[in-house]
């Protein structure tokens, strides 16, 4: 292999947003005909650093080189010409089309007065479906296939180029192990046609069958290559997290309460199934998992928007239903959503006035809404919750995403909830607010709430939980306690692998 | 002010286009002809703009919670008819309220639609327009309306009498106007609305019954279209058919003149008046400069495109971009 050239190679790629180093002189290649996947955590960097080669960031320093030709990228669309093709878990397929024209778009064979030809377009992609021996043809409707079969025209599409590198961004997360079978024959062809693959995955299992090498990130930077064969599960983990945590474990140890609320094999459809825990008064319940896991599909249901089919949700120990957000509210379940500007908030709102909107009705004298009850409240979080804004009548679309974050708990604590959900609480928050929020979470808790918070970060699910919910493919892998869990332990739980015993 | 940038201008133009907009209009039909600003012609304006305006605040609470309503034209014709109707036939006291009610259940019907089954507002009321249109004409057999004794009623108060040397139609636009300025900024409903329109996501997470809020505000424009109706047959004690088409769109631009932004969420009632008087007072001055009637058909369409573009371009902060 050191005779060859790489297909690609990335040389001290620097990139800073303001405030973080989120890539921090990273560098390595892939060879032609090689599969190298690119490992690390949530945040680690792997998502940037692909956003850098598809040309969507410019880095601040370094090269990208293609074939010895250093190359700058500026769009997704001129990376494919220079043969650097994406994958994406999101599939960007228009489903209406067929597959044809889903594999051209943008660029159809043309006739003369601009007429598409359909005939040379149906030709060449029937070659192109025959290399992958799928069992769709040109004609097909996007819409019809499978997820697996939409991924082979996404697939199809990179090889319309001539590829030199292909880079797959967690593949298989909605695959069934039947399709995943027939994807990882499509990368050995690819592979031995001498195109060069970057794997980005979790799953240690894949990553151990198809990869020959493993390219490690870490908090933005380059931690090492590890030769496939030659390592093991273990070693390529402590690359991943073998940083000095700059969050600490959680060791608070305060008096629990009773139980809140508990789930008892609850179950819906694919999503998740037999799901059982309990979360006590005054403890934090986290629960980690991988994009797809069923952590957020759980808090959904948890908050009225999803109808289990079976299993039972009980609150206090009595057994509830929760047909709506109204109805969690009204029995004491909140929850500060995932997504804080689509879900959580009113942007063209006030601060004030997001904060109050769940109360609103609560908060009149006669028929009208009293506003120095609304700014009692207002002052009051945003003296606890330490709310940087210049005065309630703030739009919260001017706040930044910790501020925001803290409006959205302040509306729930104002509310007084018997328990409060956070889901991903620090997304898209800068590092400084981050460690506020996690403060104050284990704050809440130690005044006395029962806090499930969901997060794929795990140092954030280490410092915040007294215990952890392991979930991989909708079920409960392991439950963990704040003193028994190990960086490891939890990553082989989230990956699927059951048993500890198998790693030595 | 100096050296003032292409780009501060184009901000200034897009956040107060209207209102300059307005003062060069008024300039203008003032300059041509100066019966304009004179009280009989504004105080004739304004009783002019009252049957749109009372239209146009219920139509307010329907665009700040996000959706359209295109319907509010022909239900009118149709209040207006049935309330003639039924004049003759049960005497005006019983007849009010059973247009009222008639009219409400209308609304309830767009409101179920819209709010309990989600579909999209402007196929729902576009097709309502067309389908209360033709209720009225099966109620009317195609008929235009009439009272028979037109000096044998009180009815006629409603569009034709005054207190205090003001028109009762004037009255009922500021009362109603106050009654829902009211409703809508200071009560817990209100808020809702406003909640519904900037963010129905957020919304329901926040335990707003999202459908309900709708369904309500829908109710609450069929309530203002009766109002609407009545002040209309009270005014001539006898309809066409067709009193209210086209209606639709006149409220629609004075809504959104007024600055409620199509998209929901903003809007005042206070803003919506202004929008109404804006509105009259440049259909006026195009008359009386001497244009044709149906000019204003025109010049309302290119009014609501204005009111639009500008509307998007205040929310991009310039008046063109290349990207959406």
């Amino acid at each position: 292999m050191t005779e060859q050239r790489p297909a690609l190679r990335l040389e001290g790629i620097v990139k800073t947003f303001p405030g973080v180093r989120a890539l921090d002189d990273v560098s390595f290649a892939v060879m032609p005909g090689e599969v190298h996947a690119l490992m690390g955590e949530n945040g680690a960097g792997k998502s940037t650093l692909m956003k850098v080669l598809g040309g969507i960031h410019q880095p601040d320093e370094g090269r990208i080189i293609v074939e010895e030709v250093p190359t700058v990228m500026t769009s997704p669309l001129q990376a494919k010409s220079k043969g650097i093709v994406f994958i994406h878990q999101e599939l960007s397929l228009a489903e209406e089309l067929t597959v044809a024209e889903n594999i051209y778009l943008g660029e159809l064979p043309r006739r003369s007065f601009g007429r598409v030809d359909w005939a040379t377009l149906y030709a060449q992609t029937d070659a192109i479906l025959a290399k992958l021996k799928v069992s769709f043809n040109a004609k097909t409707i996007v819409g019809d296939l499978s997820i697996a079969n939409q991924q082979m025209v996404e697939i199809a599409r990179a090889l319309t180029v001539d590829a030199k590198a292909v880079i797959f961004d967690e593949p298989t997360a909605s695959l069934t192990d039947a399709e995943k079978v027939v994807l990882f024959d499509v990368i050995s062809d690819l592979q031995s046609q001498g195109v060069g693959i970057i794997y980005i995955s979790h799953r240690m299992e894949e990553i151990f069958k198809i990869t020959d090498r493993i390219s490690v990130l870490r908090d933005g930077s380059y931690r090492g290559t590890l030769v496939t064969c030659d390592t093991n599960e273990e070693e390529v983990t402590q690359l991943m997290i073998g940083r000095a945590l700059d969050l600490s474990r959680n060791e608070s140890h305060h008096a629990l309460g009773d139980v809140a609320l508990e789930v008892r094999g609850l179950s819906c459809g694919k999503l998740y199934k037999d799901v059982s825990f309990s979360v006590r008064r005054g403890e934090v319940l986290g629960f980690y998992g991988l994009v797809g896991a069923g952590r957020t599909e759980i808090v959904e249901t948890l908050f009225g928007l999803r109808d289990p089919d079976a299993g039972a949700i009980l609150l206090d120990g009595q057994e509830v239903r929760v047909s709506s957000p109204a109805d969690a509210i009204s029995k004491g379940i909140s929850l500060v959503p995932e997504d804080r500007k689509g879900q959580g908030l009113v942007l063209g709102m006030n601060c004030r006035d997001n904060m109050t909107l769940p109360q609103i009705g609560d908060l009149s004298s006669g028929p009208f809404v009293s506003p120095n009850a609304e700014t009692a409240i207002f002052d009051k979080y945003k003296e606890k919750l330490d709310i940087r804004t210049p005065g309630w009548k703030q739009t919260v679309g001017n706040l930044s995403g910790g501020n925001q974050q803290k409006i959205v708990i302040g509306k729930w604590l104002s509310m007084h909830p018997k328990v409060l959900i956070v889901d991903e609480p620090t997304r898209g928050i800068d590092v400084g607010s981050k460690s506020e929020i996690h403060n104050l979470i284990r704050e809440l808790a130690a005044q006395g709430y029962a806090v499930i918070v969901v997060s794929s970060e795990m140092p954030e699910v280490l410092h915040v939980s007294d215990r952890i919910v392991a979930m991989f493919a909708g079920r409960v892998m392991r439950m963990f306690t704040s003193d028994e869990v190990t960086e490891e332990s939890l990553i082989q739980a989230i990956s699927g692998i059951t048993s500890t015993d198998k790693v030595a | 002010m100096a050296s003032m940038s292409k780009a501060d201008i184009g901000r200034i133009l897009a956040r107060q286009g209207i209102l300059i907009a307005f003062a060069v209009f008024i300039i203008g039909f003032t300059l041509v002809n100066e019966r304009f600003l004179s009280p009989d012609n504004v105080m004739g304006v304004v009783r002019s703009s009252a049957i749109l305006g009372v239209m146009a605040l219920g139509v307010t609470f329907v665009v700040i919670s996000g959706n359209l309503d295109l319907s509010v034209g022909s239900m009118m014709s149709f209040s207006t008819i049935v309330v003639l109707d039924l004049h003759d036939k049960i005497g005006p006291a019983l007849a009010i309220p059973a247009m009222f009610a008639m009219t409400l259940c209308l609304g309830a019907f767009i409101g179920f639609l819209v709010g309990y089954l989600k579909l999209n507002s402007l196929i729902v009321t576009l097709g309502m327009l067309s389908a209360i249109h033709g209720l009225t004409l099966t109620y009317s057999g195609g008929q235009n309306m009439d009272i028979v004794d037109k000096e044998g009623t009180w009815f006629s108060v409603f569009g034709q009498g005054s207190a205090l040397g003001i028109p009762v139609p004037i009255l009922i636009f500021v009362a109603l106007a106050a009654l829902l300025g009211i409703i809508l900024a200071k009560t817990p409903f209100g808020r809702k609305v406003y909640a519904v329109g900037g963010n129905g996501t957020a919304a329901t997470f926040s335990g707003i019954k999202r459908g309900r809020i709708v369904f309500l505000c829908y109710v609450m424009s069929a309530f203002c279209v009766a109002v609407a109706g009545l002040i209309q047959a009270s005014r001539s004690m006898g309809s066409q058919n067709t009193v209210g088409q086209g209606l639709e769109l006149d409220v629609l631009a004075a809504v959104i003149l007024g600055g409620a932004s199509l998209l929901g969420g903003s809007g005042t009632i206070f803003k919506t008046v202004i929008g109404v008087l804006i509105l009259g007072f440049i259909q006026n001055g195009l008359l009386l400069v001497g244009l044709q009637f149906y000019v204003q058909f025109v010049v309302t369409w290119v009014i609501i495109i204005l009111a639009v573009w500008l509307d998007i371009a205040a929310k991009r902060g310039k008046l063109w971009s290349n990207i959406a």
